[in-house]
Formats: structure tokens, C-alpha cells, sequence
């Protein structure tokens, strides 16, 4: 059975896209047949992100239209044997999608796929409302600050509300929570928020948590998704986040300020 | 064994009634004669019954009266309404007696007169309090029309609920509560940790800057008392 699986915020660069990437991949590695969904019309970015926005010929709303068909669309990833890849338009804007035209798309994908990741747009217009209307399980990505956690919270509320599942009063979306950006020193000087604060608020299962690295921002630029990059911290916690969605229980690694030896700080570093 | 030949049942139809206002037949004979050319042919036969509701005090001759309907090529079949000497001397005269069952309209009518009789009493009726499952949203808003409210989680901040009751919530509250909505100056908010944006009870509201105070954080009651809102621990000491 085929999961839709919606990667939500609320607000803008948290890493919406980046976690889709990450995780879309990490899925794909442990042999489930992925695809990630482009709902971001208008402002592409995961074909940057996945490294083919030069593969990219017909779009998500090129087969809404029915101006393609979804194998044409749909781009595997040279890395990752079972990762697909649904690109969004860079030339239309977010009214292009249809609740049934996006239905039937998403019906066709679950005939062939075991995860389908929908990276959604931020804010809460109809964008957003396509990428998480038909969602079985929700990541909610947040940054350990205020604004984030506040929108993270009313995207939650729509989730509850204006789903589908919602709507036809089946169980609702799984949420899961995805806390992205985090960093222990600033935490511990009291500048972000902790675990603990953000989940006291969202009262929502953590998923992972990712930290702030430079490794992320390097991995985007070349456009290789950071899970694939193993021996960086992100990387890891991404794997671990996997982990989770699949069921397994992991420890939390990189909530801690990490001790520096003494070289490092005879050194520094 | 002879088949039978018919078959005896009951059923409804609609007779034309002669409401007859006064007791003169030669009277009744002018009018009716001028009503029934207007139709002619509708009259033609007609069934019809009297109805002497308005003469059952008088002595009628059921002969006479019979003879001018005829006359007038009706065809009278029998009374309603009459008094037991009017029953028996129109039974005589090979009429039937009817039982009179009043119209459609004018029952509605009565129903109507008595409803507008009837005086109004206002009571309070009891409504069980709205109960919501898990933690009001940021953006989303509640309102328990006539009654309590009971949330089984927080109220997060930008969220509100209002009742028209008191608020129990059961989390943290950091949005805002509204109790009293329609004017209950007896409303009260309980709340397992206080960190709301806005409490009000009966229009009357404090902000964030005002409950900051020892039990900030705490589980905490708000009701009115004395002209003020007045914030007390929810279970003491």
C-alpha cells in the first residue's frame, strides 16, 4: 500500500525541500520505490536540490493537463536505483493544479510507488492546502524558533481540519515532526528553542531531529541530497530520521553542545 | 353455494355541506336558486348534506326542506350536527345522519389561536459542554454555542475559544480564552498552565501583560469577582 507522505512547514526555508530530498533518497536506499513531488509551482527547487533540473522536459503540470503522460515525466535518479523524481513548472503559478487533476496523479503514482513525498510550498494557500489535502502522514518541518513553531502550528490545525482524511472523518494524518537547523551552543546560550520547548508546544511524535551544518548548504549547492553525504552530521540524522518513519527506535544523536579535547581547544576548531 | 354478488365497504368522499344559517326554507329556496345558475350543470345531482349547526335549536321541516333541494335538482342525503329531535325527525325523512368532521382549515387555524394563547416561558435547558479532542491550532477558533467548553489538550498560540459557558482546557493555554461570550458574569477559565495571549469573562479582558504574575505558568482559575478579574491557583495548596 502506497503512502502519501507531505512535507509541510508553513513558513518559508526551513528546509521543506532539502528534508524531502533527504528523506525521499534515504527511503529510496532502503530499497522502497520513492517519488518526490514537486507541489512548489512556480518556484522550483527540488530538481536543484536532486541535481537534474537539465533532465527536466515535461512537468508535474504537464500532466495535469494531460500534455504528457507520467512516465515522460517522471525523472530517475542516476543515484538511487528506485528514486523518481516529479518536477514542478517554473512557468506557471500554483493555480494550475486541480484537486482532481493532482487526485489522479497521485492515484497513478500509487499503482508503482511505496512512498510518494509531496514537497509542499510554503505558506497556507492553495499550494499548500493541494500538497497536504491528500497526505496520509505529515512531516512537519520546524526551526527551533518562535515564528517557525507558530506556523508549524497552524499548519497542523489545517491538517486537522482540511485534510481529506479530515474531511471524510477517517483517521487522521500521522504527523511527525522534523526539527531542522538545530544547534546545541545556541540552545544552551538560550538563543533557539529546545527540543523539549518546541515539542511542549506542538505536542506532536518527533521524528529527527537535524542539525545546523555546513554540510547541508555544500550538498544543496551541488545538488546531491545531504543523506547521501555519510559522514556528515546531517547526513546521519537524516538516516536516523528514516529509521524512525520506518518504525525503528533510534537514539537522538547532536542534541548535545559537543566537548571539545584538548587539542581543539589548544588548537581551536 | 350462490356466488356473492357485492362487496360492503367504506370509504371517503367529498359531499358538498349546506351550512344552513336560519331556519327559512322559502328564504333558502330564493338563494340557493339564484347560486345554482351561476353552475347549473356543477349542481346538477349533487350529493348534500345539512349542516345545522347554527339551527339545532329550532324545529325543522326536514319534508319541506327536502322538497325544495330536490326541486332545485339536488339530491339531499343527509344531516350533520343536529340535536337528537332533529336526527330523529330527519332520519323519518329517509336523510341520514352524519358525523361532522370539521375541515382541514379550521383546525389549523385553532392550532394557531392556541399556540398564539399559549405564554412563553424562558428556561434554561441544559446542553452538555463541547468536548474538543486534542490541541486547538494556532488560527483556529472555537466557540461552544450555550454551553461549557472542555479542550483535551492545549490552546496554542493565535488560537481562541470562546463559550458562552466556562472553558475548561486541559493543556497549556497560550492563546485565547473568551468565557461568558453572551453575557455570564459567573463564567470562569481553568487552565493547567497559564500562558495565555487574552482571558476575558464577560467582555471583561486581560492581556498577556497582566497575568504575568506567580501563577504565570501555573494551572491556574480565572473568574470575576469583586469588578476585576481575579486570578487563584486551581487546586490550592
Amino acid at each position: 500500500m502506497a503512502k502519501v507522505i507531505v512535507v509541510t512547514s508553513g513558513k518559508g526555508g526551513v528546509g521543506k525541500t532539502t528534508s524531502s530530498a533527504a528523506i525521499g533518497t534515504g527511503l529510496a536506499v532502503k530499497g522502497y520505490k520513492t517519488v518526490i513531488v514537486d507541489f512548489d509551482i512556480g518556484l522550483r527547487n527540488l530538481d536543484l536540490i536532486m541535481g537534474c533540473e537539465r533532465r527536466v522536459v515535461y512537468d508535474f503540470v504537464n500532466v495535469i493537463n494531460g500534455e504528457s503522460n507520467l512516465n515522460q515525466a517522471l525523472i530517475k535518479d542516476k543515484r538511487v536505483e528506485k528514486l523518481f523524481i516529479l518536477p514542478a513548472s517554473q512557468t506557471r503559478d500554483k493555480d494550475a493544479l486541480t484537486k482532481e487533476g493532482v487526485e489522479r496523479v497521485l492515484n497513478e503514482l500509487k499503482q508503482e510507488f511505496d512512498f510518494i513525498i509531496c514537497d509542499s510550498p510554503a505558506g497556507i494557500e492553495a499550494g499548500a492546502m493541494m500538497a497536504l489535502y491528500f497526505a496520509d502522514e505529515a512531516i512537519v518541518t520546524t526551526n527551533p524558533e518562535v515564528s517557525s513553531v507558530r506556523d508549524s502550528d497552524r499548519i497542523l490545525g489545517i491538517l486537522h481540519s482540511k485534510s481529506k482524511r479530515a474531511e471524510e472523518g477517517l483517521d487522521g494524518v500521522k504527523e511527525h515532526l522534523l526539527l531542522t537547523r538545530y544547534n546545541p551552543e545556541r540552545v544552551e546560550k538560550g538563543e533557539m528553542l529546545s527540543v523539549e520547548d518546541v515539542q511542549d508546544i506542538l505536542a506532536i511524535d518527533l521524528l529527527g531531529v537535524i542539525p545546523e551544518s555546513p554540510s547541508v548548504l555544500s550538498a544543496s549547492n551541488s545538488g546531491q541530497p545531504v543523506i547521501l553525504d555519510i559522514d556528515s552530521d546531517a547526513g546521519k540524522a537524516y538516516q536516523d530520521t528514516i529509521d524512525r518513519l520506518l518504525g525503528e527506535e533510534i537514539d537522538y544523536r547532536f542534541l548535545q553542545v559537543r566537548k571539545k579535547g584538548i587539542l581543539k581547544r589548544i588548537f581551536g576548531g | 353455494m350462490s356466488e356473492q354478488i357485492f362487496e360492503l365497504k367504506g370509504n371517503l368522499f367529498t359531499l358538498s355541506v349546506l351550512n344552513l344559517y336560519k331556519n327559512d326554507i322559502q328564504e333558502l329556496s330564493k338563494q340557493l336558486d339564484e347560486k345554482i345558475s351561476q353552475a347549473p350543470k356543477f349542481f346538477y345531482g349533487a350529493p348534500i348534506v345539512i349542516n345545522l349547526k347554527f339551527i339545532s335549536d329550532q324545529k325543522v321541516n326536514f319534508a319541506e326542506l327536502k322538497q325544495v333541494l330536490v326541486a332545485l335538482q339536488l339530491n339531499p342525503v343527509g344531516v350533520c350536527n343536529g340535536s337528537d329531535t332533529q336526527n330523529a325527525s330527519a332520519k323519518e325523512n329517509m336523510l341520514s345522519v352524519l358525523n361532522y368532521s370539521q375541515d382541514v382549515k379550521p383546525k389549523v387555524a385553532k392550532v394557531a389561536n392556541s399556540a398564539l394563547n399559549t405564554s412563553i416561558i424562558e428556561k434554561e435547558v441544559y446542553l452538555p459542554a463541547q468536548v474538543i479532542q486534542g490541541t486547538v491550532r494556532s488560527g483556529q477558533q472555537v466557540y461552544a454555542k450555550d454551553r461549557d467548553i472542555i479542550v483535551l489538550g492545549a490552546v496554542s498560540h493565535g488560537a481562541e475559544v470562546i463559550a458562552d459557558g466556562n472553558i475548561h482546557i486541559y493543556g497549556a493555554l497560550r492563546g485565547r480564552a473568551i468565557a461568558g461570550a453572551k453575557g455570564n458574569i459567573q463564567a470562569q477559565i481553568f487552565c493547567q498552565k497559564l500562558e495565555a495571549e487574552l482571558v476575558s469573562i464577560d467582555g471583561n479582558y486581560w492581556i498577556s501583560d497582566s497575568l504575568q504574575g506567580d501563577l504565570w505558568g501555573q494551572a491556574a482559575a480565572i473568574q470575576y469577582k469583586d469588578d476585576s478579574l481575579e486570578i487563584t491557583a486551581l487546586v490550592k495548596g
